[in-house]
């Protein structure tokens, strides 16, 4: 079973990964944009998208899916960050998982673009990457994690 | 300028011990080199030819003498005792030691400086016009603007891994000296019918290998919509721009692929989401980010007086009469004028600073600039605030150190990479061809009659020096393992800005003298009286000088 960073944790993830060769993905499996968009019921459903699927197929759906993969086939591909943000800036409140070739030094980033689970494909030391989530303590501009920039919240102290 | 609080100390502190963990992470092997590559570059770290080079920003170009001193500090202990002032405004050390870079950040950190995105696929340092608040042409300090852009693409989570690297340039008066219409996004102040001031942006302007002129992609935006207008572009570049060849990754690219109708739509698009929301400006934020740039303590100064004193020193002495009038411009407040200080003194590498320097510069504005320099893109040093009578003394000091070079603005005051001598991205060596430029003409008079001409030196494609905006531009090109170096004509950064076009077939290395010097006799023959030399090259065009260079000698 896998293991995976979850809200701040390492934890085991009991739900099976995509497997695009299926036609009909178990009922709790997680499906290729294609198997979900087939889907007549899609209540509970738990969808992956890659680099060049942005997230505007999902938007009318965002409040039946319990969880999205935003894959990261290579690390410093960033678009998985902006689809990230964009899914939570629209309202989606389910899991948000990252997987793939991140690393942990991106950690911090893509929980402040509102992910809350991680799924590293080299998973042989998540408790030591877990430290990747920290590091800041504050930040000028609005994210997922702290919707309002810097700017609206510093105290007006003279310089 | 911008004095940071707590909380701007605790980001670059936190950033800081970020950095040494995973330095130390790497030299203990834990970091695959390749995972290590993004990290380095987002703290300024090249690996470069013969050692490591660390790009400190200099947000827009501003500096204190503190900040000098420091650098200066740092280029002995770490370094070897100079710095580099680069196109981008900021200053590069060539010979750092990698692990000790955590410890020059840190040293950095304590001056309120630090090395962060001054490289990589991010948002890099935002620049501006280098006589931003004195120029007598300005609508508006451009500075408090470039201040709010600096915050806001500061670890920027969602921006930090885009396609391509991300420049964007400020600029707030009539004359256009920061080339906004060669960066990804390029920002002027400018009134609307009502006159309020508000924005008009520019996007897909680049440099590189594909050189382009940006395009309009909003005539006039308020002010209080700058960030969300600009987070609504780079969501659109960081998902839709090519990712599979770094040659096409540029948003330029992007935009002449989509059209800048369809790509404004998809801002547009991207906007109305953004638009309103928390990121827009309060009125607060933009006094508060004015409030680090008002006026310095300037003195009511008895102008009569000082403009006599200073034509009587300028009749004794026609050096410093040469210097003040190359060298010095007109500053808003009378009784002050802008000073360039050139750091391109044949001999030396252009835009090269020894700690020396450093510490006279920061002495010097100590005494007579408030405290403050300016690194400009064109690779000099600026002391914005001096009195006129004090112009004298300070020019003596400059001329005991070197600094006091008589030729802004003329043919010597090139803007050159580092080149093959330092970069390895680099096709070609630059420095021995502003060099020998330079030593071919050193004569000062004849500059002078030359009048402004704007020569830049790029090593490769990617453009450093600017080769496709110069006047003159010269590029090093590799053929077959041989360097020989490409001649381009008629670029310019101004308002009317254009790209220039290439000569013809390229050039041996110890022939560019000599092509220069043909493409000089070339202008001084077909010039009209007052015509500079891109006036006479867009009245006749490429073709007279084209023939005199490739004529056959008989």
């Amino acid at each position: 079973m896998p293991r995976i960073i979850k809200h701040g944790a390492v934890t085991e993830d009991t739900r099976p990964g995509v497997d695009p060769d299926v036609a009909i993905p178990a009922p709790d499996q997680v499906c290729t944009l294609e198997q979900w968009l087939q889907l007549t019921d899609k209540e509970g459903s738990a969808v992956q998208l890659e680099p060049g699927q942005p997230p505007a197929p999902l938007l009318d759906h965002l409040d039946q899916i319990h969880l999205i993969v935003i894959n990261f086939p290579v690390f410093t591909d960033g678009r998985g960050f902006s689809y990230a943000r964009e899914l939570r800036q629209r309202g989606y409140s389910g899991e948000l998982r990252a997987g793939g070739h991140f690393i942990r030094d991106q950690l911090n980033y893509l929980h402040r673009c509102g992910f809350d689970a991680f799924q590293m494909s080299d998973d042989s030391n998540l408790e030591a990457a877990l430290a990747g989530l920290d590091g800041f303590t504050e930040h000028y501009q609005a994210a997922i994690d702290q919707p309002l920039p810097l700017f609206r919240r510093r105290k007006q102290a003279a310089p | 300028m911008y004095v940071y609080d707590q909380i701007d100390q605790n980001i670059v502190d936190e950033r800081v011990a970020q950095f040494r963990d995973q330095t130390d992470r790497f030299l203990a092997g834990e970091i695959p080199e390749a995972e290590f590559l993004p990290l380095r570059l987002q703290n300024g770290l090249y690996l470069q030819r013969l050692a490591p080079m660390l790009r400190i920003a200099v947000p827009y170009g501003l500096m204190n003498s503190t900040q000098l001193r420091k650098l200066a500090e740092i280029s002995r202990v770490y370094d070897k005792g100079y710095a580099h002032i680069s196109t981008r405004q900021n200053v590069q050390l060539n010979w750092p030691r990698l692990a000790e870079v955590p410890d020059i950040l840190a040293e950095l950190a304590t001056v309120q400086m630090h090395a962060i995105q001054t490289s990589g696929n991010c948002i890099r340092n935002t620049t501006t016009d280098q006589f931003a608040g004195v120029a007598c042409d300005e609508l508006e300090d451009p500075r408090p603007y470039c201040e709010i852009i600096r915050q806001w693409s500061t670890l920027h989570p969602e921006f930090a891994f885009l396609p391509r690297k991300f420049k964007i340039a400020v600029c707030g008066s009539t004359q256009d000296r920061a080339a906004i219409h060669n960066h990804d996004i390029g920002i002027e102040l400018v009134p609307n019918e009502h006159n309020e001031i508000g924005l008009r942006i520019l996007v897909g302007g680049g440099l590189g290998r594909t050189p382009v002129i940006g395009s309009l992609i909003c005539e006039w935006l308020d002010k209080k919509h700058l960030l969300t207008y600009l987070e609504a572009i780079l969501r659109v570049y960081n998902q839709r721009g090519r990712r599979d060849n770094k040659y096409k990754a540029r948003i330029k690219i992007l935009v002449k692929a989509m059209g800048v109708d369809v790509f404004r739509e998809a801002v547009e698009n991207e906007w109305k989401a953004l638009k309103d929301g928390p990121s827009t400006l309060t009125e607060e934020a933009i006094v508060r980010a004015r409030s680090f740039f008002e006026a310095p303590d300037y003195q009511v100064i008895d102008i009569d007086t000082a403009n006599a004193e200073l034509e009587d020193q300028c009749t004794r002495d026609p050096v410093f009469a040469q210097w003040v009038k190359r060298n010095t411009e007109s500053h808003r407040v009378p009784g002050y004028r802008i000073v360039t200080i050139s750091l391109k003194a044949t001999g030396f590498a252009p835009g090269d600073i020894t700690a020396e320097q450093l510490e006279l510069l920061a002495e010097l504005s100590d005494l007579y600039a408030f405290g403050e320099i300016r690194s400009t893109h064109q690779q000099n040093m600026v002391l914005a605030d001096v009195p006129t009578a004090k112009l004298y003394a300070l020019w003596q000091r400059l001329q005991a150190t070197g600094l006091a070079t008589a030729n802004i603005g003329t043919l010597t005051d090139i803007i050159c990479c580092p080149g093959g001598d330092y970069c390895s991205l680099a096709n070609a060596k630059s420095l021995p061809v502003a060099e020998a430029i330079q030593v071919r003409f050193d004569n000062l008079d004849y500059l002078y009659d030359l009048g402004p001409i704007e020569l830049n030196i790029s090593g490769c494609m990617n453009a450093c020096g600017h080769h496709h905006i110069g006047h003159i531009g010269i590029l090093g090109v590799d053929k077959k393992g041989q360097e020989f170096y490409q001649v381009c004509l008629g670029g310019s950064q101004s308002k009317e800005a254009s790209i220039g076009k290439i000569l013809g077939p390229s050039f041996n290395q110890e022939d560019i003298p000599e092509v220069i010097e043909k493409l000089l006799s070339t202008y001084v023959t077909l010039r009209t009286e007052e015509e500079s030399f891109l006036e006479t090259y867009r009245r006749v065009g490429i073709a007279p000088f084209k023939e005199r260079v490739y004529a056959q000698d008989h």
